[in-house]
């Protein structure tokens, strides 16, 4: 877990593919560079995609874990 | 003897310093180029509704660049109203299962002889709602929403001017956020620019 401040949350829980990714981008858009997005979602091929997301858009993934029920992502803005 | 040996040197300085050159360019080339997909849409069920608004949403995500080709059936996709109804009648390995009731019966499938799929009055319909129910269910997004999806991440949207006048419908029966009616001439030389190419 980062100790930096979360700018913005997304609830994209309950969500399936690919609204998890669109979600994410347009929370992206609204967000500065270098500004932490913390994500929580239930859809299980969220983790490769949103990896797969970053490397693509050149956004950081800064962690990705498994909680209780769902999964927590942090994404550091840094691509357009 | 020495002024040959020293021109074999200076090619093979030559070469190196094009293929370093060469990387450089390949390199920065790879960086500056923006993907992009093109998809043909011919189908107008529910079911083939899906993989070319998924598609085209998710690489505007990525940053592609998105057009889409609505022709044949595909068409319908881009009505204002959209009434789009799965086809269960040979279609062999769609599953039925009930989006509601107990958990054991949600996880049957019920295999309807195709004689009462063709035959039962009002069969698709109910088939649809269940579908719709089940999509709902599990968090998938509708049509409508991905179509919007598409269009606020500037999908480009092209629709087949001869189908139009093939179904005699009208121009007005679809969305105003077609760019443009074009025909098979015109979509051709963008799919050949396009990194991927999809037929649906």
């Amino acid at each position: 877990m980062t100790t930096q401040t979360i700018n913005e949350t997304l609830d994209a829980r309950n969500l399936n593919c690919p609204l998890p990714i669109l979600r994410t981008k347009k929370a992206l858009n609204a967000m500065n560079s270098g500004e932490l997005l913390q994500i929580q979602a239930t859809d299980p091929g969220s983790v490769n995609d949103l990896s797969a997301f970053c490397a693509q858009t050149g956004n950081e993934l800064i962690s990705s874990e498994e909680g209780a029920n769902e999964f927590i992502f942090i994404i550091r803005k840094t691509g357009s | 003897m020495n002024a040959i040996a020293e021109q074999i040197q200076d090619l093979s300085q030559m070469d190196n310093w094009f293929d370093q050159r060469f990387e450089e360019k390949m390199a920065e080339r790879k960086a500056n180029h923006t993907p992009s997909m093109t998809i043909i849409s011919t189908k107008g069920t529910l079911d083939m509704a899906y993989p070319p608004f998924i598609l085209a949403s998710t690489a505007a995500a990525l940053g592609w660049d998105v057009e889409i080709f609505f022709t044949f059936y595909g068409l319908s996709l881009l009505k204002k109203e959209l009434d789009l109804e799965i086809s269960p009648l040979g279609n062999p390995a769609m599953p039925m299962k009930m989006p509601m009731g107990p958990e054991w019966l949600r996880k049957t499938n019920i295999n309807i002889p195709n004689v009462v799929m063709a035959g039962v009055p009002g069969f698709e319909k109910v088939a649809t709602g269940l579908m719709k129910k089940t999509m709902a269910n599990k968090g998938i997004a509708t049509i409508d929403e991905l179509r919007s999806m598409c269009i606020e991440a500037e999908v480009k949207l092209v629709a087949c001017q001869m189908t139009v006048d093939l179904f005699e419908t009208s121009r007005d029966d679809y969305i105003p956020e077609i760019s443009d009616w074009i025909g098979a001439a015109s979509f051709l030389p963008k799919a050949q620019q396009a990194d991927v190419s999809l037929f649906i």
